[in-house]
């Protein structure tokens, strides 16, 4: 499987963090830059990672299920995640979602019909202080206020559907 | 960058460096003091950098607030197998979200941190294990790794010492559950994070089978102040059973939430009044969660008093946690609080103990009925059963976190629960929707 040299250099320093003979501890961090790239856990990657690392497939499936950023089906282009957590709640973040679902006529985990937008009802996600918070793909948006929320969904809706993944975080 | 104005009242150690240009960089770091306690510490021997520790009075900042000098004292420093620095910043503790401006802001006061505990253990290799929704963090502490192996200060015989640290980050991906460190370790091996029964703790067997000092980010930022000025300047700052200040999250229903650095000890109300700038909307307080969303609530009258250290919450029987302080006012609904906390819970139980996996998914389902106004009173008491043989029944503290806020929440707030049965209307919906409009 062929990753960007970014990838390949980020595998590589993974590889080599940890004591001889320990390389499944890369195993997580693996999947998860190789999903920002790819743009879902494939069952091509998870062979790849399973060989690169030195366990089976399916121990590698073992350990994907375990964790909620982790994604066997493809997102948006943007991965919109509402926090609706105790801290966000008080400020009114179970509103925003309801308002993000609506607007876009989708609901957790569901991508538009476009492939542009995914939706999300996240568990906190530490940024408590300024809430209510959203993250769309890794980018943090605080003190997020109904219009603010209509203002981003219109923009992550109007961009350009040919640019590169700017944002699903920096290799 | 800060998301939230200082406060005047805050006493600042951990971020004395925050409103300096560049505060992240070395260049900033080195012209304040910067790496200069490792420097000390390295001309001491491991006992007395262990003994400043213990004096300094400081306790885990992760919730467990375990003394860390008493934790590095635990690793058995003559064992033949190599041992590890591993630094908690999992940080997903509903209600707390200091680790991140930890990081953010002053990357190398973690890096100094993490060598003095390497002296005080004889480990040559340290992990930070950062949540995976943080990805922009490991790109700042990734930099910061970077000028200091650059500057030597990583690396093989640091700045002539004789003493080798390698330093990595390590990115999680998504589960409350490996904040838990035994089950952070087992993240950090590349397995589910499952916890694992103890003893051995693992200070004797650790990450890779190793000894391992397994600390918070807030605590081990603290060590370089620590070493620098003294154990009892650190001591001083504080209340006499816990030194030095506390990262404390403002979160909820006042006028100024931030993240704000105050001195153990710190009263309740003024905290609220001052540096909270009082309750929302002119409101009045109801409850408050002194450390995070697992730990059992407050009333108004409790926090009569109160002061923001570990005693003081004890005598309250509450925690103060990880110093994720959540301010609920009088019009907030506590059966929806419930719910939704309980709701956080059941998503992030990892099934491995029976108690937690379906005493939260119960509860769960309990506290939607009531949230519904299909609740009976005979729930009222099955909540309170149902979280009480959960507590002390599991492998980590999961299920007591789940269980101890609802336990209070049900005790102290029960006439609300009352409120909810028989198909009544939640009372509190109208002034929310009042709020909202």
């Amino acid at each position: 499987m062929n990753f960007s040299p970014q990838l390949e250099a980020r595998f590589e320093k993974l590889l080599k963090s940890y004591p001889p003979g320990r390389q499944r501890s890369a195993l997580v961090p693996m999947l998860l830059y190789g999903q920002d790239e790819v743009g879902s856990i494939s069952d091509e990657l998870i062979d790849e990672v399973a060989r690169r690392v030195g366990v089976t497939p399916l121990q590698v499936n073992e350990v994907l299920s375990y964790y909620s950023m982790l994604h066997r089906k493809p997102l948006g282009k943007y991965h919109v995640q509402i926090c609706t957590n105790i801290s966000c709640l008080l400020w009114d973040g179970d509103k925003l979602w309801e308002r993000a679902c609506k607007k876009l006529g989708i609901g957790h985990k569901e991508v538009t019909a476009d492939g542009q937008i995914s939706l999300e009802e996240v568990e906190c996600m530490g940024a408590c202080s300024w809430a209510p918070a959203v993250q769309v793909n890794y980018d943090f948006h605080h003190f997020v206020t109904p219009e603010k929320l209509d203002e981003l969904l219109d923009t992550l809706q109007s961009r350009d559907r040919n640019s590169p993944l700017a944002s699903k975080g920096a290799l | 960058m800060l998301y939230n104005e200082p406060s005047p009242l805050e006493t600042r150690v951990l971020t004395r460096r925050f409103s300096l240009p560049n505060s992240a960089s070395i260049d900033t770091y080195l012209a304040t003091e910067g790496y200069q306690a490792f420097v000390k510490a390295a001309g001491m021997k491991p006992d007395e950098i262990i003994e400043q520790v213990k004096i300094s009075n400081l306790r885990g900042r992760g919730g467990a607030g375990f003394p860390a000098g008493m934790k590095w004292s635990f690793v058995p420093r003559s064992s033949p197998k190599p041992k590890y620095i591993v630094v908690n910043g999992d940080e997903s503790e509903p209600g707390t979200c200091k680790d991140r401006v930890l990081i953010e802001n002053d990357p190398h006061q973690l890096i100094e941190g993490c060598l003095i505990a390497g002296l005080a253990v004889d480990a040559h290799a340290g992990y930070i294990y950062i949540r995976g929704e943080y990805r922009y963090l490991i790109e700042v502490m990734d930099k910061a790794i970077a000028e200091a192996y650059a500057g030597g200060w990583l690396g093989k015989n640091i700045r002539g010492t004789g003493f080798d640290f390698d330093l990595y980050t390590h990115t999680g991906a998504g589960a409350y559950e490996c904040g838990e460190e035994s089950a952070l370790l087992e993240s950090l091996e590349g397995k589910r994070g499952i916890p694992r029964i103890r003893p051995p703790f693992p200070a004797v067997v650790g990450v890779f089978q190793c000894p391992t000092v397994l600390n918070n980010v807030e605590t081990i930022c603290a060590v370089p102040a620590i070493i620098r000025d003294g154990g009892a300047a650190f001591a001083a700052l504080g209340v006499p059973k816990a030194g030095g200040t506390k990262m404390t999250c403002l979160t909820g229903h006042v006028n100024k939430p931030g993240v704000y650095e105050l001195r153990l000890g710190f009263p309740v109300k003024q905290m609220i009044e001052e540096v909270g700038g009082g309750i929302r909307n002119g409101k009045r307080l109801k409850a408050l969660i002194p450390g995070g969303s697992s730990c059992p609530v407050l009333t108004a009258e409790e926090c009569e008093g109160a002061t923001m250290d570990y005693d003081s919450m004890g005598q309250r029987k509450t925690m103060l946690g990880s110093g994720g302080v959540i301010i609920m006012d009088e019009d907030t609904c506590m059966v929806k609080a419930a719910l939704r906390i309980m709701r956080f819970y059941a998503h992030e139980s990892c099934g491995w103990c029976i108690p937690c996996r379906e005493g939260t998914t119960w509860l769960r389902k309990i506290l939607q009925r009531f949230h519904d106004g299909q609740g009976t009173r005979n729930d009222i008491n099955l909540i309170g059963d149902i979280s009480k043989n959960m507590l002390g029944r599991t492998f980590c503290p999961l299920g007591d976190a789940a269980a101890m806020p609802t336990i209070s929440i049900v005790e102290k707030f029960r006439h609300e629960f009352e409120d909810h049965l028989n198909g009544k209307p939640c009372p509190y919906e109208h002034a929310n929707h009042m709020v909202m409009a």
